[in-house]
């Protein structure tokens, strides 16, 4: 893990990546509770493609960290075979796209196997996911599956936004007794924050419960993953004009915060949501719902959703185009400013 | 080119050239159709397909390439692995009904053999006595696990029994026995006996892609090793040995070489940036109104 140390405010701060705060607290899972198992395609010698499973082997050795086979529908099966045996496995599928094979798996058995069986065989599985785009990839490296995954009943979906977030949201999927998927938003893995792993489990937030990155009390911007980012930059331009924002990082896509949302855009009165996912059928149009459910009488404008567009996700060259931008998230903001009843 | 920062990522078939070149070749163009994976060039370069096409994948400009898969008869790239191996059983059923001769040529990776897909490809291909040809290049490596750890049984050709099919495996870095065990595959097949599993036992001698870091997980010596059975290298002797070509012709082979490398990077930078209303092409044979509704909004926002 690469660490560096500052100082800010007199307190000693580490700043580390997010694929360093995953490294450690896989690391912390697996010294923990010898029934945590990690696996995955090149996870053990490589460490794996972006090295969140580094040294982990060498550590704990080749029983509890292990290579796959490359077949996904295997890992998530055996994923499934090893909870059945009283393990926690943490499996890694290599790149969000590379789910789809593993389909079957996820959403037949290791979500249902709970309800199947009246609770007499939990999935504790977490299974991570390196998700979203942006990192200029080949097909089926940039996808985002949140809608797809938090429309299963029995899976519990959770995205962290920074290396904070990543050690404490990994550290609960590992400790929770069902199945999570936990989607890393790749295009954050490199960059450096303050981190402390030595937060008390005791001031975790939640499962479930959103995070407010910014308080603001002209417009609430939701979003979770690499998106987070995007808003709180929105946020800063926004404030040159006098708008406050309020960056809602919504953290758990499923479940959702409903009472998060509601507290946040009852006092704001306005909401955008944003994410990487095509547009039609996306989670944006879940919380818009909520949103509208539950503040409709304070809500001075429709909830705007800014989003990818309805097309595959798509090659380097194009992909810019795709994600939402600064600027149209901002324009989404001065559209739910200037919404005048009609 | 990927390290002048043209190219994004890139899956070299360094090592691997006998096996595709002789395989490629096989393959009768009016009849026979190849599905690729995402290292195949040199497939594409033995069928003659579009190389700054084929390129253009690499660029970031579209996943498949702007190569016209249907017009080369050379798929297009995938980047999931095992993805079109049952596109060739589907294929070859095809050319089995209609009765055209045609044969497909499935191209796959010692990794890629784990896949259920596989299996059920091969199952099904034996059940029908489809013309399929199963080519799996073994280069000993996907990514960081070793064949060793992939194939229980240690060979993908020895599985061909169980499915009753013909399996065989050859010396994929000797492209004249690539090339004959590729043809008589190939006219199994047509003669209606059935698919042909060909494992090309090769080796991976470049990184799996230019941002992979082998050092991680295999040792210089490994590398060293193969070497002595560089594909092109060892060709080149024979071709001196048995008298067939001269210094001269390798002279002119190399400035051959050069100018149709240097043809292909002034075709790459020819194709300069590509609009990017393509985003909104291509989703569905006709747009639905959301989609041009969305197109239009993305019009927009380019617009200030
Ligand atoms: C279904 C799927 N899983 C994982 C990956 C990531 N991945 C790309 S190539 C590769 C290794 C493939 O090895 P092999 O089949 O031997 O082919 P090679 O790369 O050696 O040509 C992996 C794991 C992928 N592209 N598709
Ligand atoms: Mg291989």
């Amino acid at each position: 893990m690469t660490e560096s140390k500052s100082t800010v405010s007199g307190t000693p701060a580490t700043h580390v990546r997010m694929q360093g705060a995953l490294n450690l607290a896989l690391k912390h899972a697996l010294a923990e509770d010898d029934r945590t198992l990690v696996f995955g395609e090149d996870v053990a010698k490589l460490g794996g493609v972006f090295r969140v499973t580094d040294g982990l082997q060498e550590t704990f050795g080749i029983d509890r960290v292990f290579d796959s086979q490359l077949a996904e529908a295997s890992i998530i099966g055996m994923a499934v075979g090893l909870a059945l045996h009283g393990y926690r496995p943490i499996p890694e599928i290599q790149f969000d796209g590379f789910a789809y094979p593993a389909m079957n798996q996820i959403v037949t058995q290791m979500a249902r196997m709970n309800y199947r069986t009246r609770g007499a065989a939990p999935m504790p599985i977490t299974l991570r996911l390196p998700s979203f785009g942006g990192i200029r990839a080949p097909e089926f490296h940039g996808e985002s599956l949140e809608s797809v995954l938090a429309h299963v009943p029995g899976l519990k979906v959770v995205s962290p936004s920074s290396p904070n977030e990543a050690y404490q949201l990994l550290r609960q999927s590992i400790a929770d007794p069902d199945p999570v998927v936990f989607m890393e938003p790749k295009a954050r893995y490199w960059n450096k924050a303050e981190f402390d792993p030595h937060v008390p489990v005791s001031d975790y937030l939640p499962i479930g419960r959103s995070r407010a990155v910014r308080s603001g009390k002209h417009v609430t911007l939701i979003a979770w993953g690499a998106m987070v980012a995007k808003c709180l930059r929105a946020a800063e331009l926004a404030e040159e004009d006098g708008v406050e924002i309020e960056v809602l990082d919504l953290r758990w896509l499923k479940p959702i915060d409903v009472a998060g949302l509601e507290e946040s855009v009852s006092r704001t009165k306005r909401a955008v949501v944003v994410h990487e996912a095509p547009f039609s059928g996306g989670l944006g149009g879940e919380v818009s719902s909520i949103i509208t459910e539950r503040c409709f009488d304070s809500l001075r404008a429709p909830v705007q959703r800014v989003a990818g567009y309805d097309v595959p996700y798509p090659s380097g060259a194009l992909e810019d185009q795709y994600l939402p931008s600064v600027n149209r998230i901002l324009r989404a903001v001065q559209r739910v400013l200037e919404y005048r009843r009609g | 080119m990927q390290r002048e920062g043209l190219i994004l990522a890139y899956s070299p078939l360094r090592g691997q050239e006998a096996a595709q070149i002789g395989s490629g070749i096989a393959l009768d163009l009016a009849r026979d159709f190849a599905f690729p994976t995402y290292r195949e060039l040199g497939v594409a370069v033995a069928m003659g397909v579009d190389l700054v096409g084929y390129l253009a994948s690499y660029l970031g400009i579209w996943h498949g390439g702007l190569y016209d898969p249907m017009a080369s008869r050379f798929g297009s790239i995938n980047a999931v692995v095992s993805g079109s191996v049952l596109h060739a059983v589907g294929w070859a059923k095809g050319a089995q009904l209609s009765g055209d001769g045609g044969v497909a040529v499935t191209y796959f990776g010692d990794g890629a053999s784990s896949e259920g897909e596989v299996h059920e490809a091969m199952n099904l291909a034996g059940i029908d006595k489809l013309p399929v040809v199963f080519f799996c290049q073994n280069n000993g490596w996907a990514i960081s696990l070793a064949a060793e750890r992939q194939i229980a049984g240690g060979t993908v050709a020895g599985r061909a029994a169980a499915y009753g099919i013909e399996g065989v495996q050859i010396d994929g870095n000797d492209v004249i026995a690539v090339l004959h065990a590729t043809r008589q595959a190939l006219a199994r097949a047509r003669a209606g006996d059935g698919p042909t599993v060909i494992e090309a036992m090769t080796y991976r001698a470049g990184p799996h892609s230019t941002s992979d870091d082998p050092g991680r997980y295999r040792s210089l010596d490994d590398e060293q090793k193969w070497l002595s059975r560089d594909p092109i290298a060892s060709f080149a002797e024979r071709l001196r040995a048995e008298g067939i070509a001269d210094e001269q012709f390798f002279l002119a082979a190399s400035a051959e070489a050069a100018r149709a490398a240097d043809a292909v990077r002034a075709g790459l930078a020819a194709l300069g940036d590509r609009p990017g209303e393509e985003l909104f092409d291509f989703v569905f044979a006709n747009p639905t109104a959301t989609l041009q509704e969305q197109k239009h909004a993305w019009q927009e926002s380019t617009h200030d």
